[in-house]
């Protein structure tokens, strides 16, 4: 009897634990990824790439900042970086316009830049 | 009234500027350079064999276009100088026996080609006719073996200081189309209300298509490091009349992006929209 009410104490310990860990990874990351906005409207992409690399070790889940990422990635010329990126975002929001639409035109201009090489 | 109105349409833009999730920003995409150009200091735009029209003088305009670009769009010195007629030195090249190091252009048919260039300086050919009008392709296909004299490249190479020798051949030619087009016309429903909708028509169109061949050489060796083939068409209405010469331009003007960036890194901007 003891042990079962140990084992359910347990249980709703870690039921009650997780989400508010989850919740608050969500939140942490939140905070990186506004500042690694507001950072990147100044022209500080390298900087920008620091908070929203932060953003997605806190929480991977994080679609939007994948693709924020993946912008920062893009602007800094590094195209395979980027589009693991992209596909990291439309992998985790696939339903996103946004992503999608950033992905489209990221896709466009890699092309042209491989392409005319006969 | 007025004054709560007014609240009210404050708080709904502070909550919707709250409540934004998203957020455009514009980036510059930086495309790197095809070619490493960094051993050179300066360009030479030589001259091109052109074929096609005779209505414009591609030879003449492509070298001035391409210095123009370059002189404002790269990190390179354009060098001034005479535009070669190519066609005429190629020409001459297959009549004459090698002379002064210049090389003759080697046959195009017949005997295999040379593993070289440099083997086809050593060994000189016999005389080639090539056409001297180039109506076709074809016609301007057997000019190209100029490219691969590396003996008479190297020796302009040298005349101006070894530079990076930009030439190659350019096909400007009208062109007439027949097919399905689509045009938008207005209508007037049954209710008499105007509106537009897209119908399928039969037409007529000419127009002109450019076929630039871009050879980049390298001036202190005389051998090509990279040639890139582009091709743009443009169609209008058979009833319009637009000059060759603004054709070339507006075809100029689609490549010419492409062009650059096989020589200096270029940054296209757009949009992209951020998310929180």
């Amino acid at each position: 009897m003891r042990r079962t009410l140990l084992a359910l104490g347990i249980f709703v310990f870690l039921a009650a634990a997780f989400p508010a860990s989850a919740a608050d990874a969500r939140s942490k990351a939140k905070a990186e990824v506004e500042f690694g906005i507001s950072v990147a409207q100044r022209g500080l992409w390298r900087e920008a790439i620091f908070r929203w690399k932060k953003a997605v070790e806190i929480d991977p889940s994080y679609a939007a900042a994948w693709n924020n990422l993946a912008i920062a990635y893009e602007q800094q010329g590094q195209f395979e970086s980027a589009r693991d990126a992209y596909e990291k975002a439309l992998k985790l929001d696939p339903n996103n316009n946004f992503i999608h639409q950033n992905y489209d035109f990221f896709k466009e201009i890699n092309d042209r830049a491989k392409r005319g090489v006969r | 009234m007025i004054a709560r109105n007014a609240a009210f349409a404050s708080l709904g833009l502070l909550l919707l500027v709250g409540c934004t999730s998203f957020q455009e920003i514009t980036v510059e995409t930086p495309i790197q350079a095809k070619l490493d150009v960094s051993q050179f200091q300066r360009v030479l735009v030589v001259g091109f064999i052109a074929g096609g029209s005779e209505d414009v003088d591609a030879n003449l305009e492509t070298v001035r276009l391409l210095r123009n670009q370059l002189r404002t769009k790269s990190g390179l010195k354009v060098i001034e100088t005479d535009v070669l007629p190519l066609t005429e030195i190629a020409l001459q090249q297959a009549k004459e026996p090698p002379r002064d190091g210049l090389a003759p252009v080697p046959p195009v048919d017949g005997a295999a080609a040379p593993a070289s260039a440099a083997q086809a300086a050593d060994k000189p050919q016999a005389a080639m006719t090539l056409p001297t009008k180039i109506r076709d392709e074809k016609d301007l296909q057997a000019y190209d073996q100029i490219f691969a004299n590396v003996a008479f490249w190297k020796k302009l190479g040298e005349e101006f200081q070894n530079p990076l020798i930009v030439t190659g051949t350019v096909f400007f030619t009208p062109l007439a189309r027949s097919g399905y087009v689509n045009k938008t016309q207005e209508v007037i429903d049954p209710m008499g209300v105007r509106n537009t909708e897209t119908v399928r028509t039969y037409q007529n169109r000419k127009g002109f298509q450019l076929k630039p061949k871009f050879v980049f050489i390298d001036g202190r060796t005389g051998t090509t490091i990279h040639s890139e083939t582009f091709l743009e068409e443009t169609l209008y209405n058979e009833q319009q009349n637009t000059p060759p010469l603004s054709s070339y331009f507006e075809l100029m003007d689609r490549l010419i992006p492409r062009f650059l960036s096989t020589l200096s890194s270029q940054k296209i901007r757009g949009t992209r929209v951020l998310l929180k």
